[in-house]
């Protein structure tokens, strides 16, 4: 079954802010563990957009991607970034 | 006057070889005369806190910059690493110090007023200080600020035509050789096959797409000019199914010594007269070759394609007809487990030699990428069920090279759907347990146990 695009964003936000409290950014894969049934790629697909949107942003370290909420985390503030 | 003083820095300027110190203080010494009245953009003393920050990391023994950050162009997950210092008072021109990654042309080719231009751009908005290449085979620029990176990304595509490269848990630049375009020895052709990758995965270039980052390399032959079987978690090596061409008349010419040997790469000094038997045959590593009544005789089953014999005897000897490209899989540098060079998974995937329209053929660019998927479909099939189950299965931070070692390369072999072969054993005996399924046996595990106990008592 086709994944509702809506409505996995609301999966997705929902969930990264049950978890925001410990954590603000996310592994690709911590994604995926949200959508047990789905395809990695149709996921990634997802989180990607969604990022596009404006809706979550990228952090990197240069070697790996990790993916947060726009704006929360300690980064954004501490670089006078938001 | 130097802004900081530097000592530590200074005495690493005076070893045998050209110094990143002096190339940095030149360019220090060029942005503080400004001799083009330039607008620009980083702090005009960038260099010299690039200087004085490194200066007092070698003092205190530990790194002043920061792990990462959020930086990027819109759009992209990749190609620009953010870079933060943790001095920013006492170093403000590093403040931020951002490396910007771009895909560099294929097989590296140049022009003079593409070089230019990139430097016109990154002398203005950066600091003027680059990386040519880095070790993934991309052009680094290095340093800037984040306002300055929308800027950047819009002149490299809209007036260079040129694109970020990959950073972070993508798909890095692709690398390739210069392959057919000036080598005889190319047994595909390294610039398409790169650049029609580059294009189709444009998505996992620029977007996050993997557990971690994922390299693809392209040597033309076995001699891996660009080495990929040590730098890349695909490794796209050619090679020939066929014969090794003889032409035993210039085998004849080499052993007179009529045509230099080696392409004439070893003509700096005398190496006395040229020895067929000493200097190809004996080195042959399969011991494969012999001469025989004068004429070169190749037991070609044997041949691992080393590319040594063609090597010495180029105008003698040719790859064979029937070319392709052999896949390895699972390079990578250290951190876990410690270096690995690729294994080799599919010897030899077929590349068509009469498929070989040029863009110039097409209408436009997307006609001609469709030519192209339907030539590289067995690869391109390949790669996406080695992505499938890296995707599925590698854990955070876990390369390819990685999860190989992790869950074996039976399990791999499945994945990606290709039957275990000889080819896939380095030494024989390292990996003996193969575990059969019960629907790859004759019979499967069911016994008639009264039969068996006819011949065999309890
Ligand atoms: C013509 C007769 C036989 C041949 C050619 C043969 C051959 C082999 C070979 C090649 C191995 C693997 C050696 C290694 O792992 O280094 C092996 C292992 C072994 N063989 Fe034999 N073998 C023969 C008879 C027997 C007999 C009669 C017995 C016992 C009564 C026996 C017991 C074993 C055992 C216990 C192993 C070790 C199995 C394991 O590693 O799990 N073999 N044999
Ligand atoms: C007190 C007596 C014995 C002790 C303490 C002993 C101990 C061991 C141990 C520790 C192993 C290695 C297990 C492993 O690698 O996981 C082993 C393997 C083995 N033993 Fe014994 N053993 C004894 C008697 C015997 C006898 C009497 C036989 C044969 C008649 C035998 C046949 C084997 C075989 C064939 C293996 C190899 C199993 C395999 O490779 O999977 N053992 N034994
Ligand atoms: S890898 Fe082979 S084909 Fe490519 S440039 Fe080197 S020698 Fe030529
Ligand atoms: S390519 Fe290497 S292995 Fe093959 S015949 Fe020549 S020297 Fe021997």
């Amino acid at each position: 079954m086709a994944l509702d695009t809506a409505e996995a964003q609301k999966v997705i936000v929902e969930n990264l802010e049950k978890k925001a409290k410990s954590k603000s950014k996310f592994y690709l894969k911590d994604f995926y563990s949200f959508f047990p049934e789905e395809k990695p790629r149709t996921v990634k697909k997802i989180v990607n957009d969604m990022v596009a949107q404006g809706i979550l942003e990228y952090w990197s370290s240069g070697s790996t991607t990790m993916i947060g909420l726009k704006g929360t985390g300690k980064q954004a503030g501490a670089e006078g970034e938001d | 006057m130097a802004k900081h003083e530097t000592p530590l820095l200074d005495q690493l300027e005076s070893g045998p070889w050209p110094s990143f110190v002096s190339d940095i203080k030149q360019e220090a010494a060029t942005r503080a005369k400004n001799a083009k009245g330039l607008d620009y953009q980083m702090p005009s003393d960038v260099c010299d806190d690039l200087l004085g920050i490194l200066e007092l990391s070698y003092k205190d023994g530990t790194t002043h910059w920061k792990h990462g950050g959020i930086v990027g162009v819109f759009g992209y997950g990749g190609g620009i690493i953010g870079r933060y210092c943790d001095k920013p008072k006492d170093f403000p021109g590093v403040a931020a110090f951002h490396t910007v990654r771009v895909a560099q042309p294929g097989g590296k080719y140049y022009t003079t007023a593409f070089l230019n231009q990139l430097m016109d751009i990154w002398d203005l908005r950066g600091s003027g200080l680059t990386n040519m290449h880095g070790s993934t085979g991309d052009i680094i620029l290095l340093g800037t600020t984040t306002p300055q990176l929308e800027e950047i990304f819009y002149q490299l595509t809209h007036e260079m035509g040129q694109d970020l490269g990959g950073s972070g848990s993508n798909l890095r630049t692709p690398a390739d050789c210069i392959g057919s375009s000036r080598c005889e020895y190319a047994c595909f052709d390294t610039q398409e096959l790169c650049y029609f990758l580059t294009m189709t995965y444009q998505d996992e270039l620029h977007r996050p797409a993997f557990p971690y980052k994922f390299k693809f390399k392209f040597d033309g032959c076995p001699n891996g000019c660009v080495c990929s079987i040590a730098r890349s978690d695909l490794s796209f090596i050619g090679t020939w199914k066929d014969q090794i061409q003889v032409n035993q008349a210039e085998v004849k010419a080499y052993i007179d010594g009529k045509t230099v040997d080696n392409g004439g790469a070893f003509k700096g000094r005398d190496w006395g007269k040229f020895d067929i038997q000493k200097e190809v045959i004996d080195l042959c590593p399969t011991g494969c070759m012999a001469l025989v009544k004068g004429e070169l005789k190749i037991n070609d089953k044997e041949c691992t394609r080393c590319m040594h014999c063609i090597n010495v005897m180029p105008k003698a000897l040719k790859p064979g007809k029937d070319k392709g490209v052999s896949i390895l899989c699972g390079a990578k540098a250290p951190i876990v487990d410690g270096a690995q060079m690729g294994t080799l998974i599919r010897p030899f995937i077929s590349i068509d030699q009469t498929l070989n329209k040029q863009l110039s053929d097409f209408e436009d660019e997307d006609e001609w990428m469709e030519y192209l998927a339907e030539k590289y479909e067995a690869i391109t099939e390949f790669i996406e069920l080695v992505w499938d189950y890296w995707m599925e299965e590698g854990k955070n931070r876990e390369r390819l090279g990685e999860l190989m070692m992790r869950q074996g390369l039976q399990k791999f072999l499945e994945k990606v759907e290709v039957e275990p072969m000889a080819v896939h054993v380095q030494h024989p005996r390292t990996n003996p347990y193969i575990f059969w399924k019960e629907d790859e046996v004759e019979g499967g595990w069911g016994r008639d146990i009264e039969d068996y106990r006819k011949a065999h008592s309890r």
